[in-house]
């Protein structure tokens, strides 16, 4: 019997063991998918050329090119100022990428507190919770004039209304973590003897973390959206306003790199997002990964 | 095994018990009348059918719940009284039937929690002692792993580990095997017997296992189909240690009929007014 119960133990843990990463990426490698993701990619920029640059389809000849495009994009003197390198180009990003951090980073910390609250305390959320499901629906393009008439200046209406996308989404998402959280969980703590702080950072924080950070990706999304929204009826700057301003005065490659930065930078914030989250959520790996 | 010295009594005396659950006007009695005491470190196995109370009766003595009527003391002291109970506390600690390790903490935070969170020992201490009794139940090497990585059974001993590190007065056990496959179930059962004999706890073990109930009890607690009443007390007056040997002893089967004789007809009985209930 005893020999029996070490087999099993060891058995057991091996079964924990950890999968390392070249054999994962050697795994990937064997598998279609990254063949089929480089044949999309592949499709999708041959098409544009060939539907813009060669053909000129129909309506497609009105649209910017996709070699002129990149054209411009690396060219050191760019036609209409706007490439790799020009300083305009990277203040326009910097202008954009501070707005939505600074909306984002204060969404997370009010909105996950506000959550929190809600789930933790009745009287908080009877109070809250009609107020936020009228003010939520509400779209964000609605309340630009709002938030221009509150805030002063041109820079914080911007902010404001980032942040207040991202918020709304960051709240339901935390709320419903902290109500998905396991009521035995809550009996253990008890039985421990946590006291009500320790059940708060060890139970309800990180029994919410899944939905948190899910409600954080989306929140990201929201931010860009708006961001871009609300640059172009109130900026000076920024990647959205410079979309509508090359619009205007007909600069259609520098459209398409401005709209490409937006892309790449919405993809690559969402990967931060979502990094951050694998991090401090390693209990998850195995459950995740379907085992 | 347990560095701190180990706390006295965990006699538990149940008098007159009753729990009606009334959610909707109508009433539900889930306990009636039910009488028994446990002697301190008593392994104490309460069997029955679904659906008879025996975690109702659990809630109440963990302080989850109240009763409706009657008492429940643990060493003189009341625990519960109709709207009264206890604040759940590490005196009286639950293993829960499906598993309440907190899945975001490894295996050493989890098992070191209680003693820490109530202030009884510091870290260094608290994960020395949590090392030597997972070491005991064979999950040394574990203790960095989150649960999620751990299999039913290891989970199962952990946090019986777990429990036994706030030196509880009590243990109260709700099903806690119920999810495991027959060969993994009867070694958990060996090491809970093995920590048992170890540091003789009252144990408040409940289970409709006839089986598991006989080769772990001093005591068996029969219940009755609801309402829940206390239809025979068994005592196993099986020698400890125990182990899988005992399963086909003259002895044990005598016992076990015995028991199995006792609640085959409450089975039934329940099986019948679920399917009344269905119908």
């Amino acid at each position: 019997m005893a020999q029996l119960v070490v087999a099993v133990s060891k058995a057991e843990i091996a079964i924990g063991a950890k999968v390392s990463r070249t054999v994962r990426v050697r795994r990937m490698l064997r598998s279609s998918r990254p063949y089929l993701m480089l044949l999309g990619v592949v499709v999708f920029f041959a098409s544009w050329y060939l539907f813009v640059d060669v053909f000129k389809v129909w309506r497609f000849k009105e649209l910017p090119g996709l070699v002129p495009s990149i054209k411009e994009w690396v060219n050191p003197n760019p036609v209409y100022g706007v490439s790799l390198f020009t300083a305009e180009y990277y203040g326009h990003i910097w202008a954009s990428v501070y707005r939505v951090m600074s909306a984002f980073i204060l969404a997370t910390v009010l909105g996950i507190s506000v959550g929190i609250l809600m789930g933790w305390s009745r009287i908080f959320y009877g109070l809250t919770f009609p107020i936020l499901e009228i003010l939520r629906p509400i779209p964000i393009l609605a309340w630009i004039p709002l938030a221009i008439l509150l805030l002063p200046g041109r820079e914080l209406p911007i902010i404001g209304l980032t942040f207040l996308a991202a918020f709304f989404v960051t709240i339901l998402n935390t709320l419903l973590g902290v109500k998905s959280i396991d009521e035995v969980f809550f009996r253990a703590a008890r039985s421990l003897g946590f006291s009500e702080k320790a059940i708060l950072f060890h139970v309800v924080v990180p029994g919410a973390m899944p939905y948190i950070f899910v409600g954080l990706q989306i929140a990201m999304g929201a931010c860009w959206f708006s961001l871009v929204a609300s640059e172009i009826v109130s900026g000076q700057a920024g990647l959205g306003y410079k979309v509508w301003e090359t619009y205007y005065y007909v600069q259609f490659e520098t459209m398409v790199i401005v709209m490409s930065t937006l892309g790449l930078l919405g993809y690559l914030s969402s990967a931060l997002v979502r990094m951050l989250g694998n991090r401090l959520m390693r209990w998850r790996a195995r459950i995740l990964a379907g085992a | 095994m347990m560095a701190h010295s180990s706390a006295q009594g965990g006699a538990l005396s149940i008098r007159h018990a009753g729990k009606v659950y009334n959610p909707d006007g109508e009433n539900t009695v889930a306990l009636e009348d039910v009488s028994f005491e446990t002697k301190a470190g008593e392994f104490c196995v309460v069997v029955g059918p679904s659906g008879c109370g025996k975690t109702t009766l659990l809630n109440t003595i963990a302080g989850f719940d109240q009763l409706t009527s009657g008492e429940i003391y643990l060493d003189g002291e009341l625990l519960t009284s109709p709207g009264k109970s206890l604040h759940p506390g590490a005196d009286r600690m639950v293993v829960f039937q499906q598993g309440a390790l907190f899945p975001w903490k490894t295996v050493l935070w989890n098992v070191t929690c209680g003693p820490i969170q109530q202030g009884k020992i510091d870290r260094s201490g608290a994960e020395k002692q949590a090392r030597e009794l997972l070491s005991r139940v064979g999950l040394k090497g574990i203790e960095d792993q989150y649960p999620g990585n751990l299999s039913g059974g290891m989970k199962r001993r952990a946090e019986i580990v777990r429990a036994l590190m706030n030196d509880p007065r009590v243990l109260l056990l709700d099903e806690p095997f119920r999810a495991l496959d027959a060969l993994t179930k009867s070694v958990v059962q060996e090491y809970l017997l093995e920590l048992y004999d170890l540091t003789p706890k009252t144990i408040f073990f409940i289970t409709h296992d006839v089986e598991e109930a006989v080769f772990l009890a001093d005591k068996i607690v029969v219940m009755t189909t609801r309402p829940g009443k206390v239809l025979k007390i068994v005592n196993v007056d099986i020698e400890r240690p125990r182990n899988y040997r005992i399963l086909t002893s003259e002895r044990f089967l005598k016992v076990e009929n015995e028991v199995r004789a006792a609640i085959h007809d409450e089975a039934r009985k329940a099986f019948e007014a679920g399917e009344r209930e269905l119908a």
